[in-house]
């Protein structure tokens, strides 16, 4: 029963990353219907960018803000100079036009950082948690994690639904024409789409680098799950993208408790293709009658 | 009539590349062998893709499956080389039917993240039957030269040789197929899938088909490759064989199997290039390692900014074989959103052009 | 569309294949027997003035943090050696390729280094899986593959690979040598075992269990480097009750081991085998986490009284002429890089090459190579002797016990060899290692 627990509380932990992993990944496909294939190499970057400056100011919080400020950047940075020109093009265009970015950035960090292991600090304690005498398995930065993503998706929500500027994102994703029409300019509002998502992407890559520890590849496997629990969740949805990350979060702890490491993969192929034999779209998808 | 011309420009290209395998050093030999893997894996992934309108993030598992089929072979059976590389493509072909199936019903990005999960899932297994599978150390493939080309004759020469076969092969096949009635259907339920299925087509089945023929192209090229590596292991099946197919096929151009032959030559020969030219200049080791990764990944952007159609269509373009349309269907150059959605299959990588101007505004 | 066109592009794209492919033959840089061939050149890569030898290295990818100093390291050695006159008077040329760990990979970079660049031999290539797809083609050809950098024992084999020798302690020896430890200091203790579920780690287990009674073994938990997320394997094995935990893990492994036990709370003794207890390594990985755990500032704390094994002299023993010569040589040659057990093991083995060229005589051919290192090693920095002869290539035998102690290994008691065999006994060795050469040259 305990392990249980443990495997649980362990689950949320990395599932909330997964989910902030989605919900950038939901947020592009949203406002330019783009999957982009170097979210984890950006959030690598950033979380390099805050390595440097927490080793020269020796102030954790400092890197922080610095690395969501550089998430924003660079996904701006990267909407205007790259993936701007493929936005009309064949969306195969984007994917290989992506795929190259992820590739360059993981090259630029191996030239500039080099390619070992860093060891990236943690905003708050690690040791472990008891609820009385049981270890819950979790530590305080546990909780700092899944609170720190909910808080970022509540602030998205609230920026979409309360603000002028959320109201503009929401028109340009909806009807591009239409907000042009009406004097929205779409082009900045899409580029503020893909920053609020570096951001997030940033903010993900902090989150779980103490874990994973820092290198070139080390969000890789964390985008190849962020984006099978966007898939899972739909990728129209960003509640679906937080919901499908705490279940692929929870399920693959399961598996990797009870089963084994080496079957993680493997399970998350079989979550998957569950979700989409039913749901093709995803699990929060909204259907539309295509056949006739 | 089409297959004469096909065999007959086979044979012309068979010729040629035996000429080059003698004329050219050893390790030339090999790299021809390697271009031949990527050309036909490419050719199946970019007929899915550029045919069929599905996309494949995990191709690289058809060539594990493949791979691990032809090391079984070789190692409990020992059949010859062509045994196996059909054999290999008909396991693959069969996965293909199983993943097709599942896949039918999904599209764009939702088929992008089922093979993705395919990809990283399915080398696991070799680790998870170790005993089958020889886990993370492989199977080794015996592959000898035969005794009547005499002792000396160098083996990367004779892979050269049976990996061309093997490609041009599949490559007029394909080549046929991309002709015929198939070829046609595929590109129907690409452009319009309703349409094609209230013409009459059944649209799951041909998309089944598209998966079976690609994953066995891609089956061959991993029966290919285990036999120029003489040992199949997972550690040669990451989800980058997998993005890298993907990229190779998109930069070559979608559709096209001379598109297949530029991406596979830039895959094979542009890292090791860039690799040697760093090596010339003095850097070597730690961060220096990582340049030629960072040129790749700036040579795919640029291509893709430069050429949209990849390479073979701006080749099409700047010799003007092809006038207007390019090989692969333009997109509606409006920015999509779901308001589109209730008009068109939204998902699909390649959306119904407009019939003209002026239909963009009355869009329902 | 014209369809007449159709019909040019199979023949354009063999004239286009034909070309590319004739282009490239002639623009390749070189290379092939080119330099020198005068009167000195008694094999492919020797010349008068030079030897050249390639290896196959993870310069980038999954296995690159760590293993991407070894190649560096050696190459310093090298340069060292080539500015105290080479050997015989030719320098020694080291060309390392990166394969990213990919086996695929590995063949076609030994391909180039063997067919295009001639090199005399192939040196020190890393990883199992990624020497395994080349060690057929490297016998086939004749060409030596000296000290592979990996643990298996599958390349002491001179019946199937005669040209092929290991150098490094094998990880079923160093399994023995760790159980044998574990039996008679830790009798009637529960112990766990947390180990990589590839040839590394199940050789490793395999060598323990033919020491440590299977009563006493009460978990048996493996991970895939691909997963960082060990939590469950962590907490599977606190459950277990287990009180020692031997580690078969590569750095990054133990020290999210040691992090999952501080979340569970739990603190066992740890006994890890020499690839992941380098101690620089993981104070270098646990350095962020050492402030919130509760410790003192530096990233030692939490390595303080990690058991491991050693096969060479340790860093921390500043009296060894072997680490003071290493020493010399990386802060001269290989100075960016951090002065660890990764740098310590390409220059140790780098010495080990130089010293099989200088057996093989004036006029080296692989063959005769081959007959060097055969004819046997004389013991250098390794701190057991070679067992080289013509039927083992297996190289080291034996290891010392040590415990981390503020950030440097520190030995426990004497030198003990075994063999890979189950009844072969862990015996201690009673010889001293030879102190190294003035001249820092063999």
């Amino acid at each position: 029963m305990t392990e249980f627990l443990q495997f649980t509380l362990g689950g949320v932990s990395f599932g909330m990353v997964y989910a902030a992993i989605a919900l950038s990944l939901v947020l592009i496909w949203r406002g330019t219907r783009i999957l982009n294939y170097a979210q984890g190499a950006m959030a690598m970057l950033t979380t390099y960018i805050a390595l440097t400056v927490i080793t020269h100011t020796g102030s954790y919080w400092e890197g922080f803000i610095v690395a969501l400020a550089a998430g924003l950047v660079l996904g701006a940075v990267i909407e205007r100079g790259v993936i701007r020109p493929v936005e009309n093009r064949p969306p195969l265009n984007a994917v290989v036009v992506t795929i190259g970015l992820l590739v360059l950035l993981e090259g630029i960090a191996g030239i500039i950082y080099g390619g070992q292991y860093r060891s990236f600090p943690t905003a708050f304690s690690l040791n472990g948690l008891h609820a009385g005498s049981v270890p819950l398995g979790i530590s305080r930065n546990d909780v700092f994690v899944a609170g720190a993503v909910l808080v970022a998706a509540l602030a998205l929500w609230a920026l979409f639904r309360f603000t002028p500027a959320g109201l503009r994102l929401r028109a340009a994703a909806f009807n591009p024409r239409a907000a042009r029409l009406l004097g929205v300019r779409v082009g900045r509002v899409l580029t503020l789409g893909w920053a609020l998502a570096g951001l997030i992407g940033a903010l993900a890559g902090l989150l779980v680098s103490p874990d994973t520890f820092l290198y070139p590849s080390s969000m890789d496997s964390i985008f190849v799950l962020g984006f099978t629990a966007a898939v899972i969740g739909g990728l129209d949805s960003p509640v679906g993208a937080i919901v499908g990350g705490l279940i692929l979060g929870v399920l693959l702890n399961y598996v990797g408790g009870y089963l084994g490491s080496n079957l993680v993969p493997l399970f998350g192929l079989i979550a998957l293709m569950g979700v989409l034999m039913f749901r093709p779209s995803g699990l929060f998808s909204v259907s539309h009658a295509r056949q006739v | 009539m089409t297959l004469l011309r096909h065999l007959a420009a086979a044979l012309v290209a068979g010729a040629v590349i035996w000429a080059a395998s003698v004329q050219l050093s050893a390790f030339r030999d090999f790299q021809m062998a390697q271009v031949a893997v990527y050309v036909v894996a490419i050719a199946g992934l970019s007929l899915l893709i550029g045919l069929s309108g599905q996309i494949s993030l995990g191709h690289g598992a058809f060539m594990a499956i493949g791979a691990y089929a032809t090391a079984l072979l070789s190692t409990h059976l020992n059949w010859p080389w062509w045994a196996m590389f059909v054999a290999s493509a008909a396991v693959a072909a069969l996965a293909g039917v199983i993943v097709g199936l599942a896949a039918a019903r999904l599209s764009g990005p939702y088929l992008a993240g089922a093979t993705l999960m395919l990809a990283v899932a399915l080398p696991s297994l070799a680790d998870q039957f170790p005993g089958v599978f020889g886990g993370d150390q492989g199977l080794s493939v015996n592959i000898t030269a035969p005794a009547a080309l005499g002792a000396a004759f160098p083996l990367t020469r004779w892979q050269a040789w049976i990996c061309a076969i093997a490609a041009l092969a599949a490559l007029v096949i394909l080549a046929n197929l991309s002709r015929s009635k198939v070829g046609r259907n595929w590109r129907a339920i690409r452009d319009d899938p309703i349409a094609a299925a209230l013409s009459g087509l059944n649209v799951a089945r041909l998309r089944v088909l598209a998966f079976i023929v690609s994953a066995a192209c891609a089956g061959l090229a991993g029966s290919m490759l285990a036999v120029t590596t003489s040992l199949v292991s997972p550690g040669s099946f990451t989800l980058t064989l997998s993005i890298t197919l993907l990229a190779g096929a998109v930069l070559g151009g979608l559709g096209s199997l001379v598109g297949a032959l530029w991406g596979a030559l830039v895959i094979v020969l542009v890292p090791t290039y860039v690799t040697d030219v760093a090596t010339s200049h003095g850097l070597s080791g730690g961060a220096a390692a990582n340049i030629p990764i960072a040129a790749y990944g700036i040579v795919l952007i640029v291509v893709m900014l430069v050429f949209p159609y990849g390479i073979q269509g701006g080749l099409r373009r700047l010799f003007g074989l092809v006038p207007a349309a390019p090989p692969v269907r333009l997109t509606s150059p409006r920015r999509p959103g779901p308001a589109d959605d209730q008009a068109e299959d939204h998902d699909s990588p390649f959306r119904r052009p407009p019939v003209s101007e002026h239909q963009e505004e009355g869009t329902p | 569309m014209k369809s007449s066109h159709r019909l040019r592009l199979p023949a354009a794209a063999a004239a286009v294949t034909a070309a590319a492919l004739v282009a490239a033959g002639c623009g390749s840089s070189g290379s092939s027997s080119g330099s020198g061939g005068a009167a000195a050149a008694s094999a492919p890569g020797i010349t008068a003035t030079q030897i050249l030898i390639g290896s196959h290295q993870p310069l980038t990818g999954p296995a690159a943090p760590g293993y991407s100093e070894i190649a560096p390291a050696a190459n310093a050695y090298f340069q060292y050696v080539n500015a105290h006159g080479g050997v015989y008077g030719r320098k020694i040329k080291y060309t390392y390729l990166d394969d990213g760990y990919d086996p695929a990979k590995t063949v076609s970079v030994v391909h180039q280094l063997v067919l295009q660049d001639n090199v005399f031999a192939i040196f020190n290539g890393l990883g199992t899986p990624t020497h395994l797809a080349v060690v057929k083609y490297l016998n086939s050809t004749k060409v030596p593959d000296l000290f592979v950098a990996s643990g298996c024992d599958c390349w002491n084999n001179p019946a199937a690979y005669p040209y092929t020798f290991g150098w490094q302690l094998d990880y079923v020896r160093e399994g023995k040598i760790l159980g044998a430890y574990i039996k008679q200091h830790f009798a009637g203790k529960k112990i766990g075992y947390f180990y990589q579920n590839d040839e590394f780690g199940q050789d490793g287990v395999k060598g323990l269990d033919m020491e440590i009674p299977h009563s006493q073994v009460v978990s048996r938990q493996s991970y895939v480097p691909t997963n960082v997320n060990i939590g469950p394997q962590a907490a599977a094995l606190k459950a277990s009750g287990a009180q020692v935990v031997v580690s078969f893990s590569i750095p990054a492994f133990t020290a999210l081991l040691k992090l999952a036990a501080l979340k569970l709370s739990w603190n066992p003794t740890f006994v890890v085998s020499d690839v992941g207890a380098d101690p620089i390594t993981l104070a270098g990985l646990l350095e962020a986490f050492a402030k919130k755990g509760g410790a003192t500032v530096s990233g030692n704390a939490l390595t303080q009284g990690i058991i491991t094994d050693g096969y060479l002299p340790t860093l921390g023993d500043g009296s060894n002429s072997w680490i003071a010569l290493f020493k010399k040589v990386h802060d001269t040659y290989d100075a960016k890089a951090p002065l660890d057990g990764n740098v310590l093991y390409g220059e140790a083995v780098g010495y080990a090459f130089v010293q099989a060229m200088i057996k093989a005589g004036k006029n080296p051919t692989r063959a005769s190579v081959v007959k060097a290192v055969e004819g046997g090693l004389p013991q250098g920095p390794s701190v057991a002797p070679y067992d080289y002869s013509a039927t083992d290539h297996g190289g080291m035998m034996g290891a010392y016990i040590g415990v981390i102690k503020n950030g440097a290994i520190v030995q426990q008691g004497p030198v003990w060899t075994t063999d890979t065999s189950p009844t072969g006994p862990v015996t201690q060795y009673s010889g001293t290692q030879p102190a190294a050469p003035a001249s820092g040259m063999p």
